[in-house]
């Protein structure tokens, strides 16, 4: 019983400078240190010549295996080549795989949803069994497979991802637009002679667009999770490329020198960790019962 | 009822079907050669062993014959000969499936165990520190990649501290028990063989824990938004406001109205759990279905790729049939 009443403070009562700040926080303060987060590792993927020590291919077999020294921050790995300047490289691809893959899917998702709603009849029959034939793959299994057949390398491994990831945004699109499509607004541009693409691009969509940004900012983790993880099984980039999901593929077996294998998934979750937060901020900012 | 059943069953086999259909023309039409992944250079380089070698799987005909010899076999439970290990597919998967049924199922239970009653008490006691320790968990769970936290335990708790035992279903030198399920409590258990059983219990509490890691946290933060929604319906307040203890309101009333998100999500993580296993596998070299699948997609064994393909989206769709059903158990609105 307590509970449902601990949120609440007695009537008339002014908040001070401390509760102020704790109601900031438990609003903004995750949310806020997520947006930090993605930021960090962005500004860190940008300028990565600037911040890594060493070239991130640099071989060096007189120091391979090394611990973490004032030298080398998070220690070498098998071929003596720098932990933390790999890491660092290592934030491109992730970064720019997971906005890539969330983007790309994104839109053509919002596309075939959003066609599929306002058009109707057989041609969202034929999308919406499409799109739910293509849900009804494991995710991970039926990218394997593709990823698989079309060869490593980043470009195909994101094709690959792509093809699994828009579904959601399909569906999600077209829920979307069909509860648009019955607003006042859309009749109007009808009658005022607007085509169907320009009433769809322009008018709907736009006024659809919240729930589909939250949608897109937590998934941007999932898709960094899931590229590395096709990297980890040795899909995702052409050795000796660094990256974060291959780098701990190579050192998997390495119990003992267990910086090589751990530092970069750190960096994996942190980054996922702060797409999450920012996803969930974003969410209670649209909708404010859903954090409840 | 029956009706609903059978038209539902109806719906799920022309998915499976088409299913089959999708993923033979992924693995047929893409650029990748299976002919020179299998043989090597030295092989591929004489025309008569390429062609020799083609027509004994057949892959010499053109692509909408293979599809119905493929569906030919399906009907009489044949899924092909696997390019890598010259066995039946089926036969295969067989093989694997129990070492990851037996992973995935416990990893699922503890997922379940200590996911339903943290999101419970996180509900309840909104803002509590149970409440701050869930979240963390289930964010935690969400965020930390599979195979990376696969190599942290292993490390800590092998590597470091010793305290489990390496990758792998048994100790080295111990033997799998002949015959028997695959699954190898059941068949250690059976046999009275507790040495065995304690072998084969210590090398699954590292797997389990890191497979349902991610599985808890999505059924912690499910189970805590779908009672908070439910607590602030009006049934709670009557309830509370004829006298019923807070207990009898959590576990009466709340929770039996909470429980269809936690069904819909926990089916679908059982079926994920399955695929999840491909990265657990790999790290601790569990001889399982995930690691099969891994392997086949690296050789591009393709009928062993479509057969687990096909086999895993049963798996979903029936998941998702008896989801649908559960619905009718667990609201009698729906019975009607």
């Amino acid at each position: 019983m307590s509970a449902s009443v601990a949120g609440l403070r007695p009537v008339g009562t002014i908040p001070g400078r401390w509760a102020r700040f704790r109601s900031w926080q438990r609003r903004y303060g995750l949310p806020a240190l997520g947006g930090l987060i993605v930021l960090a590792w962005l500004v860190i993927a940008i300028a990565a010549p600037v911040f890594a020590p060493f070239p991130p291919d640099a071989v060096d077999v007189s120091v391979r295996l090394q611990p973490p020294s004032p030298v080398h921050l998070l220690g070498t790995d098998e071929l003596g080549r720098d932990v933390l300047s790999r890491l660092i490289f290592g934030a491109r691809i992730s970064l720019f795989t997971g906005i890539v893959v969330v983007v790309v899917g994104g839109l053509v998702g919002t596309l075939i949803g959003g066609v599929a709603a306002y058009v109707g009849g057989w041609v969202e029959e034929v999308l919406m069994r499409f799109t739910d034939l293509v849900l009804c793959f494991p995710p991970i299994i039926l990218a394997l497979a593709i990823a698989a057949a079309l060869g490593i390398g980043t470009t195909n491994t994101i094709i690959a991802i792509l093809v699994v990831w828009w579904p959601k945004f399909a569906r999600l699109a077209r829920s979307l637009v069909l509860q648009q499509r019955a607003r006042e607004y859309v009749e109007a541009a009808l009658v005022a002679g607007y085509g169907p693409g320009r009433i769809l691009g322009r008018h709907i969509i736009p006024n659809a667009v919240g729930p589909l940004v939250v949608l897109l900012t937590l998934d941007v983790g999932n898709a960094i999770i899931t590229f590395a993880g096709l990297s980890f099984l040795g899909l995702g980039v052409v050795p000796p490329t660094a990256e974060w999901g291959a780098m701990v593929a190579e050192g998997r077996e390495l119990v003992q020198q267990w910086w090589v294998a751990a530092f970069p998934g750190l960096a994996i979750l942190t980054v996922v960790l702060g797409f999450n937060f920012l996803g969930d901020g974003v969410r209670d900012w649209l909708d404010p019962r859903s954090g409840l | 009822m029956l009706r609903f059943l059978a038209s539902r069953l109806a719906t799920v086999l022309g998915m499976a079907i088409l299913a089959t259909l999708a993923i033979f023309l992924i693995a047929n039409t893409v650029p990748g050669d299976p002919v020179l992944a299998q043989l090597g250079d030295q092989a591929a380089s004489d025309p008569a062993f390429v062609a020799r070698w083609r027509h004994e799987f057949g892959l010499d005909l053109p692509l909408w014959e293979r599809y119905f010899v493929f569906l030919r076999d399906l009907l009489h439970g044949n899924l092909g000969i696997s390019i890598t290990s010259h066995r039946p597919v089926l036969q295969d998967i067989e093989d694997y499936a129990p070492a990851t049924l037996e992973l995935a199922t416990l990893a699922f239970l503890l997922a379940l165990v200590v996911g339903i009653p943290l999101g419970i008490l996180a509900a309840v006691r909104r803002d509590s520190w149970i409440d701050h320790l869930a979240r963390m968990i289930s964010l935690m769970g969400v965020s930390a990649p599979t195979f990376w936290l696969a190599f942290i335990v292993l490390a800590v708790f092998y590597g470091q501290l010793d305290w489990a035992p390496g990758p792998g279903r048994l100790d080295p030198i111990s033997f799998p028990p002949d015959g028997g399920t695959g699954f190898y409590l059941y068949d250690y258990a059976i046999r009275g063989d507790w040495d065995g059983f304690r072998d084969a219990a210590t090398h699954l509490v590292l797997p389990v824990i890191v497979l349902a890691a991610a599985t808890l946290g999505l059924i912690t933060r499910t189970t805590r938004a779908s009672m908070l929604e439910c607590l602030r319906q009006d049934y709670v307040r009557m309830g509370r406001a004829k006298g019923l203890r807070e207990k009898a309101v959590v576990i009466g009333h709340v929770l039996p109205n909470a429980m269809i998100p936690i069904v819909t999500l926990g089916g679908l993580a059982y079926a994920n759990l399955l695929t999840g296993a491909v990265m657990t596998e790999t790290v601790f070299s569990w001889p399982g279905l995930g690691r099969y699948t891994f392997q086949s997609a690296a050789t591009l064994d393709f009928p062993a790729i479509m057969g687990i393909t096909l086999i895993v989206a049963v798996v979903y769709l029936v998941i998702n049939l008896l989801i649908d059903l559960s619905y009718a158990l667990l609201d009698p609105r729906v019975r009607q």
